[in-house]
């Protein structure tokens, strides 16, 4: 694709010629309405609402393990600009290794809002069969990797994707997310670096949302920037303004099409901020002041692009109020629904451990079987 | 004395040893001022200051190595992984490196570190927040593997284990982290490593178990008496070095024993440990020792409770063993 290879080489230009340290922004602090994009104003109102589906979806989730009908939450509030942004660039086919806050993108391509719901609640239609913790699916349809805690093993795993992707001659990038404190994790270095050497096709994304748990981004690097690292790895490193959905899609696009000509991986470190706790498990109250956090909610991410579509005659306050309306009742009607289903059976539990069962299996299965359901504590 | 669940009396062991010993440090993931997401080293930042809590990049590796280099220096580090699930991108520092270094260099350079982490499941934490990895460990030769079931336990174990010359893995059950309580004596006192407790005594079949599955076992036997049955129970407290005297003597009494853990069944410690007693408690054996333990399976999520070896399933064994006629 001759075009896409020019633009490859403009944004490559680019790319060298911006430092490590400039944070590349669209919007702008104005969220100004003439801010370059090349999304479609039909793309722009479709991505603005999957980051207030994200949002209202994620506060509904945050309530309901609060009155105990899910276990466990781990949302994007705030940093939706910077996921969805730089998963907007990424085409079908190619592939998608989330760290774990990356779920509007399952939904973005493709999963059933049903089916995200079935993950939370654990049950039989969950599409890890109740196996995993909430927010830790895995959606083969859309090349949705299977989300893992164990902190920055998915780096790895997207380069091995992306440069077997290579080794088959595909047209397939694979694209990874990582948070600032993973960049000190064993995983990051190795992903980095074997990306590099291997000229793999990956989009390397690191939500910098300055803490990882009640650890601050300077416990994690005395780096100026994380974008910086890049550089002695040998590939181009990006800092860009993560709230900024225009300027994230732009950056990761321009990775895209670099990893599609052959110029191997790029790290983007997109600059945002972890605006509610780590999960809902934690009160951040104790270990950082309220005062750092609320700058951070003047530049939602969801109001700037609702400043600017606004701005550009896109959207308007009764679009607002109707999607809100509408999102409302669907996420209700489809969590009632997923709260609803059966749970996942004992018999489930012992298969896909292999192919097929051992007889070890076989036998536990028969022996957990006689127990039947076990009363809850 | 204060009654105290097993999070406070490990904070207790700690503050204890710290000012005791100054060259205690702890260091870890959001260990400092956050005080550990179980909080179990909350307020020893703000009493021991930066240099001896410290919150390090999240890097388990890092952390490991990082307290090895330090204790053979001379420091007494307690590094904290925060769940054991995620003590893997250390294997290398722990198993290849802290487990032999006194070994491997002659007996010249000892690593007493002690390892603290969270382990076991029932916390809803699917199956990266609900391993129990002990028997990775037991097996590495050159670490000594703890595991409390109560706060008094865990204090006085905590205490010996940094006392100690060896490196530890000292594991926290985190189910009953806040619902075991317990009174523990004030001030310092030790409870030695190697030593198992009998919690319940009786002379028609020995339970073995340890951690949060103790008090299912409890639970059982409890049941157990209920029926007519006299089950003896035994907390092993140190799972290595195991005190074989105290399971030998024990099941020679009974003939018969029932081994619970939360690990999968498959090279699990109580395959171990079944070893250890038939080898010698052969002619004394009434009827085969039975395993009532995790499946063979990752740790799920929803079925959790199905998983874990409760106390009917332990109950149960119980009872089969105890009608089992050769
Ligand atoms: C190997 C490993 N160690 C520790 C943890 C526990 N843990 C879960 S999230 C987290 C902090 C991650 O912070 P960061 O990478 O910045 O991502 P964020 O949550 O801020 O998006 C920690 C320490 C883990 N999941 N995996």
């Amino acid at each position: 694709m001759p075009d896409t290879h020019a633009q490859s080489k403009a944004a490559a230009r680019r790319q060298k010629s911006a430092e490590p340290d400039d944070l590349i922004s669209v919007l702008g602090p104005d969220n100004r309405k003439d801010a370059p994009t090349d999304l479609s104003p039909d793309e722009l109102t479709k991505i603005y609402a999957m980051m207030v589906e994200n949002r209202l979806v994620d506060e509904r989730m945050i309530t309901l393990q609060r009155q105990g009908r899910i276990g466990f939450y781990i949302g994007s509030v705030g940093e939706e600009a910077a996921i969805l942004g730089a998963a907007l660039a990424l085409r079908p086919q190619d592939w998608f290794f989330p760290c774990y806050r990356e779920n509007g993108v399952a939904l973005m391509r493709g999963l059933s809002l049903r089916n995200y719901f079935d993950n939370m609640v654990g049950n039989g239609e969950d599409p890890v069969k109740g196996r995993q913790m909430p927010n830790h699916i895995a959606w083969r349809p859309a090349n949705y990797a299977s989300v893992s805690s164990p902190i920055g093993t998915q780096y790895t795993q997207a380069m091995g994707a992306a440069w077997a992707a290579k080794l088959k001659g595909d047209d397939v990038v694979a694209m990874s997310f990582i948070g600032e404190g993973g960049t000190s994790s064993n995983e990051f270095h190795v992903a980095m670096n074997f990306a590099a050497v291997m000229k793999a096709p990956v989009v390397f994304m690191c939500r910098n949302n300055q803490w990882a748990i009640s650890t601050p981004l300077s416990r994690q690097t005395a780096s100026e920037t994380f974008a910086v690292k890049a550089m002695a790895y040998g590939m181009p490193g990006i800092r860009v303004d993560g709230n900024d959905l225009l300027a994230v899609h732009r950056v990761a696009k321009e990775a895209c099409l670099r990893a599609r000509n052959g110029e191997g991986p790029t790290f983007i470190e997109a600059v945002t901020y972890r605006v509610l706790g780590h999960s809902t498990s934690d009160d951040p109250k104790v270990y950082r002041p309220d005062e750092e956090v609320e700058p951070w909610r003047k530049k939602d991410p969801i109001e700037r692009m609702r400043i600017y579509l606004d701005a550009r005659g896109l959207w308007d306050a009764k679009q607002e109020k109707k999607l809100r309306e509408d999102l409302d009742v669907r996420i209700r009607e489809t969590f009632a629904a997923a709260e609803a289903a059966q749970g996942p059976t004992i018999e489930s539990m012992f298969e896909e451990v292999y192919a097929r069962p051992f007889w070890n299996l076989d036998e536990q299965r028969a022996e957990a079987e006689s127990f039947g359901t076990a009363p809850k504590h | 004395m204060p009654t105290m669940n097993i999070i406070q009396a490990v904070n207790d062991a700690l503050r204890i040893e710290m000012k005791r010993d100054p060259r205690v440090v702890i260091l870890g993931e959001d260990v400092g001022k956050f005080g550990g997401v179980f909080r179990a080293t909350a307020g020893l930042f703000e009493e021991f200051g930066d240099k001896r809590v410290i919150d390090t990049p999240l890097a388990e590796g890092g952390i490991i190595g990082a307290a090895i280099g330090m204790a053979l220096y001379g420091l007494r580090p307690v590094p904290e992984i925060q769940f054991s699930d995620f003590i893997f991108p250390a294997f290398d520092q722990i198993v290849n490196e802290l487990a032999k270094y006194r070994y491997r260099s002659g007996g010249q350079y000892p690593a007493p570190v002690v390892i603290r982490t969270p382990v076991g499941g029932g916390i809803k934490g699917g199956h990266y927040h609900s391993q129990s990895p002990e028997s990775l460990f037991i097996h590495t030769a050159g670490l000594v593997v703890v595991c409390p079931s109560n706060p008094i336990d865990a204090k006085g174990l905590l205490l010996s284990a940094i006392r100690g010359e060896d490196p530890v893995l000292f594991m926290e059950p985190k189910r009953v982290y806040r619902a075991a309580k317990g009174d523990v004596p004030e001030g310092d006192y030790t409870i030695p490593i190697g030593k198992a407790k009998i919690v319940r005594e009786g002379d028609q079949v020995t339970v073995i178990a340890w951690g949060a599955m103790l008090h299912e076992a409890m639970e059982a036997c409890e049941q157990a008496a209920a029926q007519g049955l006299r089950p003896e129970l035994i907390d092993l407290r140190t799972l290595w070095p195991v005190d074989i005297d105290a399971l030998v003597t024990s099941v020679k009494k009974t003939g018969r024993c029932v081994i619970v853990h939360e690990a999968p069944r498959t090279c699990g410690f109580g395959g171990e440990l079944s070893s250890l007693i038939q080898e010698r408690c052969f002619v004394h054996l009434e009827a085969p020792i039975r395993r009532v333990t995790g499946w063979d399976t990752p740790f799920p999520y929803t079925l959790e409770n199905e998983y874990l070896p409760r106390a009917p399933r332990i109950l149960k064994a119980m009872q089969e063993t105890t009608a089992y006629e050769a």
